[in-house]
């Protein structure tokens, strides 16, 4: 009887930590930020006061050209960087997983971006960018090519940095294909070459397919993080010029403590939230509906 | 040699050589930055290839009268240590607890779908929340403030990687501890915690370094007695727009803690990083 008792504690106990976590510091202030898009926040001595403005903060949204072109400019970097990365990464991983031991160096020289702050990568290529002395245009110069001024043309400073992002997160999607690549069956493709298959047809109509569930998983992982984007540009960019490399993520810090507006800040907040789940959420009964 | 191995040898070589590439895409950045750090201003902004190595960026960044780099370091040390200890100390009770203790289904639907949700929401939406309640509750730019806020941010990743590792454990192992009249606290020292450590080393090292590097929670969350590395790399960045060799050799001992993940713990992140992804 003790024991069961003792059993039942633990079990209580052991759960309990982390429910606090989740109610105190995750539910809680999720609540309080969609209250606080329905307010106005205004500061007199020291105290805030709250004053209730319906939807008055959502309809703003409508009309707010900030917002527009941060989530413009948000899905255009998720698209296009993560499509890229897949690629190479799944390039790196097959020609890693072909040279077996060879690669072995490559395999851990390539997760060094990942592990690194992403405010020093912009650090780094935000040096590595400058127009006056920057490797970038260094190495173009000796080619003949340049000066390019990859940051300050709003035409260019969004590439710029979708290349950041490329060259950060590559290493990331390498390491999930890898993984993929070296558990598909040996005898699967084998089987194949015997009956006279080349290389590429093997690929093609063998390795490819049982790879698009890890390709699928690696894209959606990827999107999500990518979505996130905000250390980088913090510090290559800060959204400009003008807003050719506005973000979602900056856009919401500009509006919450740039320009100390709460109430508009979690409504934009609450909106990209419910955007995220939307997209998921469809995305997940798709794939699901297709399984099945 | 017949023509076919002849082949395969000539797509190795034509391998090799796009890693190799690959190799110094990724690394030349990384170089550039460190021989930077080691140049004076003017050798850097003539482009100079050949130049005596100077120290004095790192002398004025670490012990700069004006600088507070050591002093971010601190505190980048003291919130990733404790918040990371944190994370896996509860992640791993209520994984524990979750999978193995006969909680009722939707419970542990309800922490998977904390899980999920927290990966997709992004941080600086957070960080707003945080800070209005941290600010309600009088802790604005204070350390425990942003130790309480990464330990929240990382806990499901932490829950999600142990939970991974846990089970792979089987079962048997601690009905048997039990039987023999090992309590529930012994079962987990003895037992459970002894064959997961090196799970428990892969998160260790990564919510370490996710911790490590953070940025915009971190922003929101501190001012400069309690900012971390990277929001003072953010700030020095911001207010000596010319100081560049200053900011690469600041970009170089900021990179400390990956660069030792890396040497010591390669195998271990590889691990937790494709569990996190795969599982």
């Amino acid at each position: 009887m003790a024991q069961s008792n003792n059993r039942q504690a633990a079990k209580f106990l052991s759960l309990a930590p982390a429910l606090l976590f989740l109610i105190l510091l995750s539910a809680l202030p999720l609540f309080n930020l969609i209250a606080l898009s329905f307010a106005e926040v205004t500061w007199t001595g020291g105290e805030s006061h709250w004053q209730w403005v319906g939807f008055d903060n959502y309809k703003a949204l409508a009309s707010d050209a900030l917002f527009k072109a941060g989530i413009l400019n948000t899905i255009i970097l998720v698209i296009t960087a993560t499509s890229a990365q897949v690629c190479i990464g799944l390039m790196l991983a097959l020609a890693c997983s072909r040279l077996g031991a060879r690669s072995r160096a490559y395999r851990t020289l390539f997760l060094l971006p990942i592990l690194i702050p992403g405010i020093i990568i912009g650090a780094i290529w935000r040096l590595m960018y400058n127009s006056q002395f920057g490797v970038v245009n260094q190495i173009l110069g000796l080619v003949g090519l340049g000066p390019v001024d990859w940051l300050g043309s709003s035409s260019l400073a969004l590439m710029s940095v979708i290349i950041v992002d490329i060259w950060h997160w590559v290493p990331f999607s390498f390491l999930l294909l890898l993984a993929a690549v070296e558990a598909l069956p040996k005898d699967v493709s084998e089987a194949a070459q015997i009956d006279g298959a080349s290389k590429w047809q093997e690929f093609r109509r063998v390795s490819l397919p049982l790879l698009w569930p890890a390709i699928f998983t690696t894209f959606v992982f990827r999107a999500i993080i990518a979505f996130k984007v905000f250390d980088e540009v913090y510090l290559l960019t800060g959204g400009g010029p003008g807003t050719s490399t506005e973000v979602i993520s900056f856009t919401i810090y500009q509006r919450f403590f740039v320009q100390d507006n709460p109430g508009y800040g979690s409504a934009m907040s609450v909106t990209v939230i419910f955007i995220i789940a939307t997209v998921i959420g469809v995305a997940m009964t798709r794939q699901r509906s297709r399984s099945q | 040699m017949s023509t076919q191995s002849k082949h395969a040898l000539s797509v190795d070589r034509t391998l090799l050589a796009f890693l190799f590439l690959a190799a110094v895409l990724t690394l030349g950045p990384f170089l550039w930055i460190a021989l930077a750090s080691f140049k004076t201003q003017i050798a850097l902004l003539m482009g100079t290839t050949k130049f005596t190595p100077v120290t004095m960026n790192y002398d004025e960044v670490l012990f700069g009268n004006t600088s507070l780099f050591a002093r971010n370091f601190l505190n980048s040390i003291i919130v990733a240590s404790i918040s990371t200890l944190a994370a896996m100390t509860i992640g791993f009770l209520a994984g524990y607890s979750l999978l193995r203790l006969r909680w009722p289904a939707w419970v542990v639907n309800l922490f998977l779908l904390w899980a999920v949700v927290f990966n997709l929401v992004p941080p600086v939406t957070l960080a707003g929340a945080w800070y209005e309640l941290f600010r309600g509750v009088g802790l604005n730019n204070d350390t425990v403030a942003l130790i309480l806020a990464h330990t929240t941010l990382h806990l499901p990743m932490s829950l999600w990687l142990l939970s991974s590792f846990l089970r792979e454990i089987p079962k048997e192992l601690e009905e048997a501890a039990f039987i023999d009249g090992a309590g529930f606290v012994k079962t987990l020292w003895r037992v459970v915690i002894p064959i997961m450590m090196p799970g428990l080393v892969s998160t260790g090292i990564l919510v370490f370094i996710f911790s490590w590097n953070e940025f915009p929670v971190a922003l929101a969350l501190t001012n400069n007695t309690s900012a971390t590395v990277p929001v003072g790399i953010a700030k020095f960045a911001q207010e000596n727009e010319i100081k560049y060799t200053q900011m690469a050799a600041a970009s170089v001992l900021s990179a400390i803690p990956a660069l030792l993940a890396l040497l010591f713990g390669q195998r271990f992140i590889v691990k937790g990083l494709t569990a996190g992804a795969v599982k």
